[in-house]
């Protein structure tokens, strides 16, 4: 698969049925630049910021948050398998009502002071990250008429080259929602589509504690500088 | 086949700044500020703007008003990679600054362009604003 073609699994940046896209996306044809060391350096986040309660968003306050406890964990890999060792995964998320923190999040639903939805972690030498949570609610957005968002995670990862940088959204098996959001269907390949649907996974399943769900993360190539 | 993008969407705020995201490595004494428009030269309240070169990573949200800044040492090869995320876009955008009196080979490719990758001012204050859309839209990288 030459270059091209992995960028042709991300969405368009002009999609009408997201209406936000309509005044931000670029209309000039993006320029193919020689890669230079300021593309390629490996972003160093400060890995001290990164506490140790951090990957565990069931108990970041003085109780337990409300919702359905829930395990996400999966690796993150290059396109040619390699794995992406002790690199910032950033993950953020409403509450299991569909509300965020975030006081612009007008959402009719309940807050909960149990919950931030936010959390950070390293991945470790195999490239794996893992995630402590609550299953995230659905939510509406007004995007169009009934216009409801399919529960998500957002993931913010990064690569060995600052160019690999990825955010995205990860989803849940078999959401009736799936079929009504064009955030999701903006991704034209259904192949490329379910890549952003975790799994349920039963050996990640703790026994009388929390369902466990496997999202693999792939990245463009590493790839090398030009000059 | 590699993972998707999806949107950053309207709500990370909360989640992504952090206290020293804005200062690029240490020491720093450049200010670079700017702001982002829309198509029709709305400033953007919910974009995420990020920062690199071998000397450091920064990360600054844009304010209510669209505004984002960093502070930053001169790179040594006279220019940061910068990459955009917002809500309504559902990948993000690669580009570039460059700093006063800076070229190279891609700037003299891009002819009257070029000026959208140029920071303003001298010393310590640069401006240099990103356009998503329009007249004078931002130079952004297919990567
Ligand atoms: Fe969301």
């Amino acid at each position: 698969m030459d270059e091209l073609d992995e960028l042709g699994v991300h969405p368009p940046l002009d999609w009408p049925d997201y209406r936000s896209t309509r005044l931000r996306h670029p209309k000039r044809p993006l320029v193919q630049p020689r890669l230079g060391a300021a593309d390629l350096a490996s972003p160093y986040l400060g890995h001290e910021r990164v506490g140790e309660l951090d990957h565990d968003l069931t108990r970041q306050h003085a109780g337990e948050p409300l919702g359905e406890r829930i395990i996400v964990t999966g690796r993150v890999t290059d396109a040619d398998g390699r794995p992406v060792r002790n690199q910032l995964v950033e993950v953020w998320q409403a509450n299991a009502a569909g509300r965020y923190v975030q006081k612009e999040d007008q959402h009719p639903a309940p807050l909960d002071p149990n919950f931030t939805g936010v959390g950070r972690c390293l991945t470790d030498d195999d490239g794996a990250y893992r995630f402590i949570t609550i299953k995230p609610g659905a939510y509406p957005w007004r995007n169009h008429e009934n216009a409801w968002r399919p529960a998500h995670i957002h993931f913010s990862v990064f690569g060995t080259a600052f160019v690999q940088r990825l955010v995205t959204q990860m989803y849940f098996p078999g959401d009736p929602l799936f079929e009504h959001d064009p955030i999701f269907n903006s991704i034209r390949d259904p192949k490329a589509r379910d890549l952003l649907v975790s799994r349920f996974d039963l050996d990640t399943t703790v026994p009388e504690w929390a369902l466990g769900y496997r999202f693999d993360i792939v990245l463009g190539r590493t790839p090398m500088e030009d000059s | 086949m590699i993972t998707p993008s999806q949107t950053v969407g309207p709500f990370f705020k909360f989640a992504l700044p952090y206290d020293k995201g804005p200062h690029v490595g240490e020491g720093g004494t450049v200010r670079l500020s700017g702001t982002v428009y829309d198509g029709a030269g709305e400033p953007v309240p919910d974009a995420l703007i990020e920062v690199n070169h071998p000397g450091g990573y920064g990360r600054c949200e844009t304010d209510e008003s669209g505004n984002f800044h960093f502070v930053t040492a001169r790179p040594d090869a006279g220019h940061l990679s910068v990459i955009v995320n917002a809500r309504g876009l559902l990948r993000h955008l690669v580009t570039r600054v460059y700093f006063p009196g800076a070229r190279d080979e891609l700037l003299e490719s891009l002819g009257e362009r070029a000026a959208t990758l140029v920071a303003a001012g001298d010393g310590d204050d640069l401006r240099w604003d990103i356009r998503l859309q329009g007249d004078r839209e931002t130079v952004f990288f297919r990567v």
